[in-house]
C-alpha cells in the first residue's frame, strides 16, 4: 500500500532548543498511529510539524497517496478562547469546511451536507443549535471532532483527545475515533497521555523518549519500552 | 418635545449627525464582537491614542486634509499590535498599554509645544471626548465616512465565514489551509479604519465603549455567533441613536451621551440573560 506519510531523519525544534532529532517514520492509509511519551518530548511539536504550522530544521516529511496537506484534519487541544464563544454547534461544524471553500464567502450545499453528516456520524445533530459553551466536554470534544471530519475524509490527527475527560466519557471518545478509523478507513495519528488506554485501539505505536520506537502496537508490547510502559 | 426634535431634524448638521453615528456604531458593533472574543477589547482604548497622537501631528504640520494621514498611522499600528500579538517579546496588553500611553503623551506634548490655539486644553479635551465635533462634520467627511463604513460593512459580509474560523480557532484555520495571516491583516485595517472615523463621534477615549459594549451584552442573550453579530448591530444602532438624539435635545456632550445609552443598555441585557440562564 502507498504510504501516506513519510518522515525522513526528522529535526525538530525552536532556535537552539531542539526537541526531536533522527526521527523516522511511516504512516499508510487507514493506520491508527498512537504517540505516547513524556512530556516536554516533542508530540505536540511533532503534530504541528505534520500540520504544517511548523518547518522541520532538517529532514523531510513527505505527503504521499494523493493526500495534500490542507487535508488534515485536526483536533487540537481546547484554547481559552473557546470556553465561552458564542457559536452554535452548527457554526463550529461547518467551520470546518473552511479549508474547501478557498476564497468563496459562502458555503455551498455540498459543504452543508458534509457539516450534517459529520454531525450525525458523531451524533450530534440534536445539539445542531446549542451553544457550544453549555456543552459538556465530552460533547465539546465531538463537536471538534465532527469539524476535523469536515476538513478531510482521509487522515486525523488528534491531540490528546481525551484530556479533560472523565474515564467514561474518554471511552466512548476512544470508540468514537476507532469507529472513524475502521468504518470510514480514515488514517488516525494519536497523541495520548494514556498509554494503557490507548493502545487497545492502535495499529502503530510512536513512542517518543530519548530514543524512539516505532512499529507495530504488536511489537510494542514486546519492546522493552512496552514491558516498562504496560507494566 | 417633538415639535422639538422635529426642528432639529430640518437641520443638515443634525440629520449628517445622526447618519454618521449610526453608521459608526454599525461598524463598531460587528467587529466588536469578534475583537472581544480575540481578547483585544483594550486595542480600540489603544489605536485611539494612536489616532490622536496622529491628529495631533497632523495638525502641527499643517495638514487641511487630516484623515487619510491619521488613518495610515492607525493602520501602521493595528497591524503591529494584531501581527506581533501572539509571539512578540512584549506580549499582547502590555504592547497596547505601552503604545496607547507614548502616542497619547506625544500628542498632548506636540499639541501643547506647537499650538495654534489658546486654549490648548480645550482642544485635547475636545479631541478626547469627541464633544460637539460631530455636529460640526463637513460634507467631505459624511461623505468619506458612508464610503469608508460601506467598505467595512461589505467586507465583513463577504468574510464572515472566514473572520469566524479565524476567531474561534486559529490553529485549526491554519491548519486546514485558510491564511490567518491575511485576514488579522484584514481585521487589523478595519478595526483601524472604524476607529478613525468613530473619534468623531465619541473622540478617543469613549471608542472602547462603541467596540466592547454591544458585543458583551449580545453575548449575555444569544448563543450563535451569527445572532450575537446581529443583536450587537442593532443594539449599537439604537444605542448611538437614542444617544444622539437625547444630546441634541437636552444639550449633553454626544460621546458621553452614547456611551452612557450603552451602559443603561448593557445593564438591561445582564439582567435578561441572568433571568435566562436561571429559567
Amino acid at each position: 500500500m502507498e504510504p501516506q506519510i513519510i518522515c525522513q531523519d526528522l529535526k525538530l525544534g525552536f532556535g537552539t532548543n531542539i526537541l526531536v532529532e533522527h526521527l523516522s517514520f511511516t504512516i499508510e492509509k487507514g493506520n491508527y498511529l498512537c504517540i505516547v511519551g513524556e512530556n516536554g518530548a516533542g508530540k505536540s511539536t511533532l503534530l504541528r510539524a505534520l500540520l504544517g504550522l511548523l518547518k522541520p530544521l532538517s529532514g523531510s516529511i513527505l505527503l504521499g497517496d494523493g493526500l495534500r496537506r490542507k487535508e488534515i484534519g485536526y483536533l487540537p487541544q481546547q484554547t481559552f478562547v473557546q470556553r465561552d464563544f458564542p457559536a452554535s454547534v452548527r457554526e463550529v461544524v461547518l467551520s470546518g469546511c473552511q479549508g474547501r471553500c478557498g476564497l468563496r464567502p459562502f458555503y455551498n450545499c455540498e459543504e452543508k451536507q458534509i457539516a450534517e453528516n459529520a454531525m450525525e456520524q458523531m451524533e450530534i445533530t440534536g445539539l445542531a443549535e446549542t451553544c457550544y459553551r453549555d456543552l459538556s466536554g465530552g460533547q465539546q470534544q465531538r463537536v471538534l471532532l465532527a469539524r476535523a471530519l469536515c476538513a478531510s475524509d482521509k487522515l486525523l490527527v488528534l491531540d490528546e483527545p481525551v484530556s479533560g475527560l472523565d474515564p467514561k466519557m474518554a471511552e466512548t471518545m476512544y470508540q468514537l475515533v476507532a469507529r472513524i478509523n475502521r468504518e470510514m478507513g480514515i488514517t488516525i495519528i494519536m497523541i495520548s497521555h494514556d498509554v494503557r488506554e490507548a493502545i487497545p485501539y492502535a495499529t502503530h505505536i510512536l513512542h517518543m523518549d530519548r530514543d524512539y520506537f516505532f512499529g507495530t502496537a504488536e511489537a510494542y508490547r514486546k519492546s522493552d519500552y512496552g514491558r516498562l510502559f504496560l507494566a | 418635545m417633538l415639535d422639538k426634535l422635529l426642528m432639529y431634524f430640518q437641520y443638515p448638521f443634525v440629520v449628517n449627525a445622526l447618519i454618521v453615528g449610526i453608521l459608526i456604531a454599525l461598524c463598531s458593533s460587528m467587529l466588536g464582537v469578534t475583537l472581544v472574543l480575540k481578547r483585544y477589547s483594550f486595542i480600540g482604548d489603544g489605536l485611539s491614542h494612536v489616532a490622536f497622537g496622529a491628529m495631533a501631528m497632523a495638525a502641527v504640520a499643517g495638514f487641511t486634509e487630516d484623515m487619510p494621514f491619521i488613518l495610515l498611522v492607525t493602520t501602521a499600528f493595528a497591524i503591529l499590535l494584531l501581527r506581533t500579538g501572539q509571539n512578540a517579546k512584549i506580549k499582547g496588553d502590555a504592547a497596547i498599554a505601552m503604545i496607547s500611553v507614548g502616542a497619547m503623551a506625544i500628542g498632548y506634548l506636540l499639541m501643547n509645544v506647537f499650538s495654534s490655539s489658546a486654549n490648548v486644553s480645550g482642544d485635547v479635551c475636545t479631541t478626547l471626548f469627541g464633544s460637539t465635533s460631530i455636529l460640526t462634520l463637513t460634507k467631505m467627511q459624511v461623505e468619506m465616512c458612508g464610503v469608508l463604513s460601506a467598505v467595512v460593512i461589505g467586507v465583513f459580509v463577504l468574510f464572515y465565514h472566514k473572520i469566524f474560523a479565524v476567531t474561534f480557532d486559529e490553529t485549526f484555520a491554519r491548519a486546514t489551509g485558510t491564511p490567518v495571516g491575511a485576514y488579522n491583516l484584514l481585521l487589523a485595517v478595519l478595526i483601524a479604519v472604524i476607529i478613525v472615523l468613530a473619534m468623531n463621534l465619541v473622540g478617543s477615549l469613549l471608542i472602547s465603549a462603541l467596540v466592547i459594549f454591544p458585543a458583551l451584552s449580545a453575548m449575555r442573550v444569544f448563543t450563535s455567533f451569527k445572532s450575537v453579530i446581529l443583536c450587537s448591530a442593532v443594539f449599537s444602532v439604537v444605542c448611538a441613536f437614542s444617544g444622539i438624539v437625547f444630546s441634541i435635545l437636552a444639550g449633553t456632550p454626544t460621546g458621553a451621551t452614547v456611551v452612557v445609552a450603552d451602559m443603561l443598555a448593557f445593564a438591561v441585557f445582564y439582567i435578561i440573560g441572568i433571568k435566562k440562564s436561571d429559567s
